[in-house]
C-alpha cells in the first residue's frame, strides 16, 4: 500500500510541481493569517509581536459583548444584509424573465449588454457617482427633486437613508449580472410545454406564469441557498466608502468597524475578536448552505 | 423566443420596462460624461441631465494636467500587468494539475483550497502577516494577497477536465510531457475560459482598493482608485487640481470630479465591448457547475 502511494507520488511529481507555487500561495495568504486569530486572545502590542504580548483569554470576546456599540453594529450588519437579500435577490430572476421574453432580439441583447456593464465598476467609482449624484447642493437626484417642488436631502447625512441608498445601488449594479444564471436555466426549458400552454389557452402572462417560473425554481432554489451567507458577510468597500459621522447609526457594520478599532484605533486583538466571531458564524451559515444545496439540488459548492 | 402571437399588452409592457432598465443603467454615464464636458454656467444651473450643454473641454484638461491621477494610472497598470502574470500563472498550472485524473492527494488538496472559502482570520491578522511578510508599501501588496481566486480556480479546473482524453493522448503519442501537453494542447484549446478568467482577474486587480487602503501609505503607490477616492469621496479636489487649467479657463469642481471618476472607469468602458461575449460564456461555465 505504501509502495503505491509513493509510486503515484512519483508518477504524479510533474502535477505535484505544477500545484506548490499555488498551495505555498494558500499557506502564506489564507492558512497563516488564520493562525493569526490568537491576537484575539492576548493583549496584542505591534512592537511587541505575537510572541512577547501578554495572553488574556477571553477579555476581548467579553469586551465586546459588554459594549453597547456591539448590539448596534450586529443589528446594523444584520439589517443590512436582510433587506439586501428580500430586495435584491429576486431582482435579477425578474429581469432575465422579461429579457427571456422580449421577442425583439437586438432590442433584447442591447438592454443585455447595458445591463451587466455596472458590474465592472469598482467599488470607488460606484460611492463617487453616488456621493456626486445624492450631493444636496449639485447633484442631480436632488436637482429632479426641488424641480418636483420639494426641499432637497441631504442623503448621505442621514442614517434613515443609508440602507436604501447601499441596497438600491446594490441593485443597480448586481442585476444585470445576476440574470445570467437565470438566462442559462431559462434556455434550459423545453418549448414543447409551452406549446402544450398554448393548447390548453394560455396567454403570455399566464404562460410567464405556469411554464416559465416554474422552469427555473431550481436555479432559484439553488441561488437562494448560495445568497444566504451574503446577509452577514457584507463587503467592507461600498460601505466604507459611503458612511461617515452623518449617517454612522446606521453605516457602521462589522467590517468597517473592525477597520475603525483595529486599523486606525490600533485595537487589533479586540478587533480580532469581532472578526473572528463574525467568522465562525459565516462559516456555520455557508456550511449548512452548502449542505442544504446538496439535498436541495444536485449541485454544491464542493 | 420562439413563441409565435400577436404583440399584445404583455409586449408593450416588457418593452417598456426594459427600456426603463436600460435608461437606468446607462444615465449615470450619460450624465458624468455630460457634466464633465459642459460650460460651467449650464452646470451651476443644474441644467444638465442627459445630454451636455456648451460643449468644453476646460474641465477634462484639467483632469489631464493633474499628476497624481496619472501616476494612479501609471501604477495601476502595472499592477494589473504584474498581477494578471502572476495570477494566470497559479491559476492556470494548479487548475491543470486538479484536472487530472487520478491525481495523487486529490481530495485533501481540494479541501485544503476549498477550506479558505469558509473561513478566514479576517482583516486584522490578514494586516498583521502582510505587514510581516514586508508587503506594506510595495508592488507585491497588490498583486500577492489575492493572487488566486478558488472560485475562478475552480472554474478553470471543470473546464480542464471536460477535455476529451484523446486529444491529450494524441499529443501524447507526439512526444509531448505534462507540461507541454498543458501549452500546446490544453491552453489552445481553452481560450474562452482563459480569456474570461483573465477579464475576471484584471477587473479584480484594477478595482481593488481595500489592499490599496489597508496595505498602501506612499502615494507613489497609489492605485487609481485610491487616488480617485482621495479626489472624490475624501473632496480634497481642490488643492493641486486648481479650478482654473493652466491656460486661465474656470472649471467647476462637480465637472472636475465627474472627469475623475470618468477617467477611472474609462478602461473598464474601452475593452468592456470586446470581453462581453466572452465572460457571458464564462460565467455560464462556472456559475453552478463546481
Amino acid at each position: 500500500m505504501k509502495q503505491s502511494v509513493f509510486y503515484r507520488i512519483k508518477r504524479n511529481k510533474v502535477y505535484l510541481l505544477l500545484l506548490l507555487p499555488t498551495l505555498l500561495y494558500y499557506l502564506l495568504f489564507h492558512y497563516v493569517p488564520m493562525f493569526g486569530i490568537v491576537v484575539s486572545f492576548m493583549d496584542y502590542n505591534l512592537f511587541k509581536g505575537v510572541w512577547h504580548s501578554p495572553w488574556v483569554g477571553l477579555k476581548h470576546y467579553r469586551m465586546f459583548l459588554s459594549n453597547p456599540d456591539a448590539w448596534l453594529i450586529v443589528r446594523n450588519t444584520l439589517l443590512l444584509g436582510l433587506y439586501k437579500f428580500i430586495f435584491a435577490f429576486p431582482a435579477p430572476i425578474a429581469l432575465a424573465v422579461l429579457f427571456y421574453e422580449m421577442r425583439w432580439k437586438k432590442f433584447r441583447r442591447f438592454v443585455q449588454s447595458v445591463s451587466y456593464l455596472p458590474y465592472f465598476l469598482s467599488s470607488v467609482v460606484l460611492s463617487s457617482v453616488m456621493i456626486m449624484l445624492l450631493s444636496p447642493s449639485t447633484g442631480w437626484i436632488n436637482k429632479a427633486i426641488q424641480s418636483l417642488g420639494y426641499e432637497p436631502i441631504n442623503f448621505l447625512q442621514r442614517p434613515e437613508w443609508f440602507r436604501t441608498i447601499y441596497i438600491a445601488s446594490d441593485i443597480w449594479q448586481m442585476t444585470g449580472y445576476g440574470t445570467i444564471i437565470f438566462l442559462a436555466a431559462l434556455a434550459a426549458i423545453d418549448p414543447q410545454l409551452y406549446e402544450a400552454a398554448r393548447m390548453d389557452g394560455a396567454n403570455r402572462w399566464k404562460q410567464t406564469v405556469h411554464v416559465t417560473i416554474p422552469g427555473i425554481i431550481p436555479a432559484i432554489v439553488i441561488m437562494f441557498i448560495m445568497s444566504i451567507s451574503g446577509i452577514i458577510n457584507i463587503p467592507f468597500d461600498k460601505a466604507f466608502l459611503i458612511g461617515n459621522a452623518g449617517n454612522m447609526d446606521t453605516a457602521d457594520i462589522i467590517t468597517t468597524y473592525v477597520y475603525r478599532i483595529g486599523i486606525l484605533g490600533g485595537g487589533m486583538s479586540y478587533a480580532t475578536a469581532i472578526n473572528l466571531s463574525l467568522g465562525l458564524v459565516t462559516m456555520l451559515l455557508v456550511y449548512l448552505t452548502n449542505a442544504a444545496s446538496r439535498k436541495v439540488g444536485e449541485t454544491s459548492l464542493w | 423566443m420562439v413563441r409565435t402571437g400577436k404583440i399584445g399588452v404583455f409586449d408593450v409592457v416588457n418593452f417598456l420596462l426594459l427600456l426603463f432598465v436600460a435608461i437606468a443603467m446607462l444615465f449615470p454615464f450619460l450624465h458624468m460624461a455630460s457634466v464633465a464636458i459642459s460650460s460651467p454656467e449650464y452646470v451651476v444651473r443644474n441644467e444638465i441631465s442627459f445630454f451636455p450643454k456648451g460643449l468644453q473641454f476646460n474641465a477634462l484638461q484639467a483632469v489631464f494636467e493633474d499628476k497624481r491621477l496619472w501616476i494612479g494610472y501609471r501604477n495601476s497598470i502595472g499592477y494589473v500587468v504584474l498581477g494578471l502574470f502572476i495570477s494566470m500563472a497559479l491559476t492556470i498550472t494548479s487548475a491543470y494539475a486538479l484536472s487530472r485524473r487520478g491525481l495523487v492527494f486529490y481530495k485533501p488538496i481540494m479541501l485544503y483550497i476549498v477550506f479558505t472559502m469558509m473561513f478566514h482570520g479576517g482583516m486584522i491578522p490578514f494586516y498583521l502577516v502582510a505587514r510581516s511578510y514586508g508587503l506594506i508599501d510595495t508592488i507585491w501588496a497588490m498583486v500577492l494577497p489575492n493572487a488566486v481566486v478558488t472560485v475562478w480556480l475552480i472554474i478553470m479546473r471543470t473546464f480542464f477536465s471536460g477535455m476529451p482524453v484523446e486529444v491529450e493522448e494524441s499529443g501524447r503519442i507526439d512526444g509531448l510531457s505534462d507540461f507541454t501537453v498543458l501549452t500546446h494542447i490544453v491552453m489552445p484549446l481553452s481560450k474562452p475560459v482563459l480569456l474570461t478568467i483573465g477579464m475576471f482577474y484584471t477587473v479584480a486587480i484594477w478595482n481593488d482598493f481595500q489592499s490599496a487602503l489597508l496595505l498602501i501609505r506612499e502615494p507613489n503607490l497609489f492605485p487609481l482608485q485610491l487616488v480617485i477616492r482621495n479626489l472624490v469621496v475624501v473632496g480634497q479636489a481642490g488643492d493641486v487640481l486648481e479650478a482654473t487649467t493652466k491656460d486661465g479657463h474656470k472649471v467647476i469642481l462637480e465637472s472636475l470630479k465627474y472627469g475623475i471618476i470618468l477617467l477611472g472607469c474609462l478602461p473598464v468602458l474601452i475593452i468592456y465591448p470586446f470581453i462581453q461575449k466572452h465572460f457571458e460564456q464564462g460565467a455560464m461555465i462556472g456559475s453552478v457547475k463546481g
